[in-house]
């Protein structure tokens, strides 16, 4: 066997990260005997050989990885070329724009919602302060204290109570029946939000075969990084916690929280 | 406890400020105004003469915890009742908020009924 085709065997077989490896392992007892033997010319010439294996492997694992990232930025739409393009194309940013109308649709709802409340309102706490008033004056009639003029007067009163009371349970059924229509939002909000749930679960598998490759070009280069753990800020707010029931850390509800209190002298 | 006295609800959602504001108005306090985050509430409270201050805990800008702790640092703010309503749930924020010298916590969603509850209980305890 000629020297060359040997190093082209080699190269061959370590075309990624493992192969490089299993020709480095196979080398290595070769490299031993031949520096056990005293041929050092031959031994260095072994050596040279795996760097080129090396340096090649090493391309070829940095070349898979940025034609994974191009591939991971062209599925996401960012154009890293031109950054006039970038905002009307990206998806990242078609997904903020989703999750700003949800956040836009929820407040017109709620806001609606809360509008019609307080149009209701007044009209149910004027049914209980008149019908509180003409119970009393009814109880009068019923105990035979009120004068033919009284009555008279009562029987009119009672007669626009009843017509407002029709009018006005009209109007509460109407609004109540336009706050359940304002819940509409729930329906369109959601498949948004699946949506964007469902692209940021393509992002992290994106960025985690990214990981996984530049992990295989930290192998050939050994290079070891030092990851530093998260100082994170326990007390920074975050918005409501999730799966409350399953953590330790979390109160699960004002009980909870005038229990802790009150622990605390309060 | 004096229903005409003056509150600040301080929220970043305008729809939450709203909700507090509906609550207080059916206890009988008519007398609230609104800001929404710590940055603004400060300048209010310190010329407004506020009785009351209603914060949520997490808003861009100042957060609440450090709206309640530059008011407690602060000579003529630090005897203001502050009561948080919050979806923050962590005990450690709990506890760090009592240590700031928060006087009630309401942890979102919550009732009328709660927030009734909370209210008059921080007053009880001051004017007793």
């Amino acid at each position: 066997m000629t020297e060359s085709t040997q190093t082209q065997d080699i190269n061959s077989l370590a075309s990624d990260a493992e192969g490089f490896e299993d020709v480095l392992r196979a080398q290595t007892s070769k490299l031993k005997t031949l520096v056990d033997d005293g041929d050092i010319s031959a031994a260095l010439d072994v050596i040279s050989q795996l760097n080129q294996t090396r340096d090649k492997t090493l391309y070829v694992e940095v070349g898979r990885l940025t034609r994974s990232l191009y591939e991971s930025m062209r599925n996401f739409q960012i154009d890293c070329g031109d950054p006039e393009s970038r905002e009307a194309l990206s998806t990242i940013e078609d997904a903020s724009d989703r999750l700003a109308y949800v956040v836009d649709m929820t407040s017109k709802a709620a806001n609606k919602t809360m509008d019609l409340v307080e149009e209701t309102m007044p009209y149910a706490s004027e049914m209980k302060s008149e019908a509180k008033q003409l119970k009393s004056e009814w109880d009068r009639l019923r105990r035979k204290e009120m004068s033919p003029e009284e009555f008279r007067s009562l029987a009119t009163r009672l007669d626009g109570f009843l017509e407002k009371l029709s009018h006005d349970s009209d109007k509460v059924y109407e609004n109540l029946s336009s706050i359940l229509l304002a819940q509409d939002f729930q329906d369109l909000t959601g498949q948004v939000i699946n949506r964007v749930t469902g692209l940021v679960k393509e992002v992290e598998e994106n960025l985690v075969s990214l990981v996984r490759m530049a992990g295989k070009v930290d192998q050939i280069t050994g290079t070891v990084h030092e990851i530093s753990s998260l100082d994170e800020d326990n007390i920074k707010g975050e918005g409501p916690q999730m799966n409350t029931e399953k953590r330790d850390d979390v109160v699960s509800g004002q009980d909870d929280v005038d229990d802790l209190l009150s622990s605390l002298g309060f | 406890m004096n229903k005409d006295m003056k509150i600040l609800v301080v929220d970043d959602f305008s729809t939450m400020r709203r909700i507090i504001k509906n609550l207080l108005r059916d206890l009988g306090f008519t007398n609230a105004d609104e800001a929404d985050d710590g940055n603004t509430a400060l300048p209010m409270l310190k010329t407004g003469k506020y009785d009351f201050l209603v914060t949520d805990w997490n808003m861009p800008g100042m957060t609440g915890i450090d709206l309640l702790k530059t008011v407690r640092a602060d000579d003529d703010l630090k005897t203001l009742p502050v009561l948080m309503v919050t979806a923050e749930a962590k005990r450690d924020q709990i506890v760090a908020a009592a240590q700031a010298g928060v006087n009630g916590y309401v942890v979102k969603p919550f009732t009328a009924a709660v927030l009734k509850e909370k209210i008059e209980k921080i007053f009880e305890r001051i004017d007793a």
